[in-house]
């Protein structure tokens, strides 16, 4: 399994990082190697085992869907980059 | 004996008997920390005022016959536990001003026990790494050996303790982020089973893995801290509603008949080092003495751990990592328009291995290699998880190393991340399987390096491992050394 510069800036703009060039192939380099390595889990006849997506021994947890006290907006605003009436302001979406 | 030195089992007993206040053991600990963290790195933030005001409060709760648990107690908290009103950096960039609005569970929980809190640590930026040479403000030393990593993710925690710059301490462990710096700094750490302790106001980096446990000194103070912190939690869905013991009643128990499983696969690893062999098959030898027999067992899936983790935590991880995008809190880089906007913040704001791991992650998600990595991965998990299953019909505690090779130098595998990786392999397989494990110290190289072994147990039944863990500590000296500082 080897990866491109292409397959790199690709999932990069997936994942929304802008890499800087000089590194690009460093990270190609390392990826394939990593990517190499997992690939040893083809060895394993995985045939008819379910997944486990976490280890937990209960599936559910329910509550009453009753309303409870939650952040006050000054807290909720008080870490943002930038605010304004008591909302997040972000650069112009639509034109 | 000074202040600092004292554990936490020593201080409560000395507080409740009015022979020390809790100002006095805070203010040995803040003097130590400015003499000493300089050169160690523990830290990135002390709380001084707020350590002393908490230990007034101590004082005077003392007083009035109404102690907690840990009342009076200063202890320090790896920097991705949310603490309100403290910043918590999570050793990134992008969170570097971040003020949580509220605290972790296990914050109030220690703070209803009596808690000091003296300050946020050290740590591999979001948690990713083995050294805590990716925090992205400074590395942490190893109190043994300052040219060692201390080792990570939790490496502040685990030097910290080391250090006595703090009487005890939390870290988390999604794939050994506990136990591998406990080894290295030759303190006591434990990963509880996952859902036994609340992870609310835990920064999430792998959700299915991550854990929030103590580094202490000796365990009996890991027993106390994790009754403080351990329960279940209606604000975190994946806690579990099952009692939690006394932990400290398992400490008197002996351990005749106890049954010790040595996974075959991890005693015949190539790459295992002799000295850490020999440390670990010396405890083995006198744990036998004490009465307990061993039993050969089989972990068949231990050399898929690592590949199966490598996908499923960096997949988890690149979700995860989604939510810094310059808009809510944390950091922001502008742009003209919000795609270039989070562009900008986030290839600004991640470090090298967090940008790498997130690459790892989504590249493993993505459209076309969902079913041959992470579903693949996940079956693995299940596999392993069986292993363990079947390991614990014939075995009360499975004991193994914690690291292939005790602490190694800054900078010697910065630049190499699967040689980094590897060196996991002994410890991820706990959190795929959702078991507790312990590291606790159990010798030491002939260069002066301490060595850990680990204990893994049934889940839930930490209770065990606390007790075999407390029966070969008293019999041995090894948690009683200190690093020359």
């Amino acid at each position: 399994m080897s990866i491109t510069r292409q397959d790199v800036i690709h999932v990069a703009n997936l994942a929304r990082l802008e890499l800087d060039p000089a590194v690009i192939d460093d990270h190609v380099a390392r990826l394939t190697e990593i990517l190499e390595y997992v690939a040893k889990l083809n060895e394993v006849d995985t045939g008819g085992v379910e997944p486990t997506s976490h280890a937990s021994e209960h599936t559910n947890a329910f509550r009453e869907d009753v309303a409870r006290p939650g952040l006050a907006p000054e807290h909720a605003l008080r870490n943002a980059p930038e605010s304004e009436e008591q909302q997040f302001v972000v650069p112009k979406i639509v034109g | 004996m000074q202040l600092h030195e004292l554990t936490v089992g020593q201080a409560t007993k000395l507080l409740r008997r009015r022979e020390v206040c809790a100002r006095e053991i805070t203010m040995a600990v803040l003097e130590r920390i400015e003499a000493l963290d300089e050169r160690i790195g523990a830290y990135l933030a002390v709380t001084a005022d707020l350590a002393l005001a908490q230990a007034d409060a101590a004082d005077k709760i003392i007083a009035s016959g109404q102690s907690g648990s840990l009342t009076g107690i200063p202890m320090a908290l790896k920097d991705l536990i949310c603490t309100a009103g403290v910043a918590t950096t999570c050793g990134s960039r992008i969170l570097e001003h971040f003020v949580p609005p509220y605290d972790a569970t296990v914050v109030s929980r220690l703070a209803d026990a009596g808690v000091v809190l003296v300050g946020k640590l050290n740590m591999d930026e979001f948690a990713m790494g083995s050294t805590c040479e990716h925090s992205a403000f400074r590395p942490t030393r190893n109190p043994w050996n300052p040219d060692l990593i201390p080792g990570g993710s939790s490496g502040g925690s685990a030097a910290a303790v080391s250090a006595d710059l703090c009487l005890a301490a939390l870290g988390s462990d999604t794939g050994g982020s506990i136990r591998q710096p406990a080894a290295h700094c030759g303190v006591v750490g434990l990963k509880p089973t996952y859902g036994r302790v609340s992870r609310y106001g835990l920064v999430a980096f792998a959700s299915s893995l991550d854990q929030i446990g103590p580094l202490t000194k000796d365990v009996t103070d890991c027993a106390l801290v994790l009754g403080a912190i351990a329960g279940h939690d209606p604000a975190d869905s994946t806690s579990v509603p099952r009692e939690v013991p006394d932990y400290t009643s398992f400490l008197q128990k002996g351990i005749q008949g106890m049954r010790l499983g040595l996974p075959r696969e991890y005693y015949g690893l190539e790459g295992l080092d002799g000295e850490v062999a020999a440390a670990v098959r010396a405890a083995v030898a006198r744990l036998e003495e004490m009465g307990a027999v061993t039993v050969d067992v089989s972990l068949p899936h231990t050399e898929y751990g690592v590949a199966a983790y490598y996908i499923i935590a960096p997949a988890e991880a690149s979700s995860n990592l989604a939510r810094y995008d310059g808009v809510k809190y944390g950091r922001r880089n502008a742009g003209a328009s919000l795609a270039e906007m989070y562009r900008q913040t986030r290839s600004a704001g991640f470090g090298a291995e967090v940008q790498r791991r997130i690459l790892i992650g989504t590249y493993c998600l993505s459209a076309g290699y969902y079913d041959a990595y992470y579903r693949k991965a996940s079956q693995v998990r299940t596999l392993i998880s069986r292993d363990f299953a079947e390991a614990f019909a014939r075995c009360d505690v499975i004991v193994a190393p914690v690291a292939p090779t005790a602490a190694f130098a800054i900078g010697e595998k910065v630049d190499d991340p699967l040689q980094m990786y590897l060196s996991d392999i002994f410890t991820l397989p706990a959190n795929l399987a959702g078991i507790p494990g312990m590291s606790l110290p159990c010798g030491f190289t002939a260069d002066g390096r301490p060595i850990g072994l680990q204990l893994l147990g049934r889940p839930f039944d930490e209770g065990t491992l606390l007790r075999l863990a407390y029966n070969f500590e008293q019999a041995t000296d090894f948690h009683l050394r200190k690093p020359v500082l």
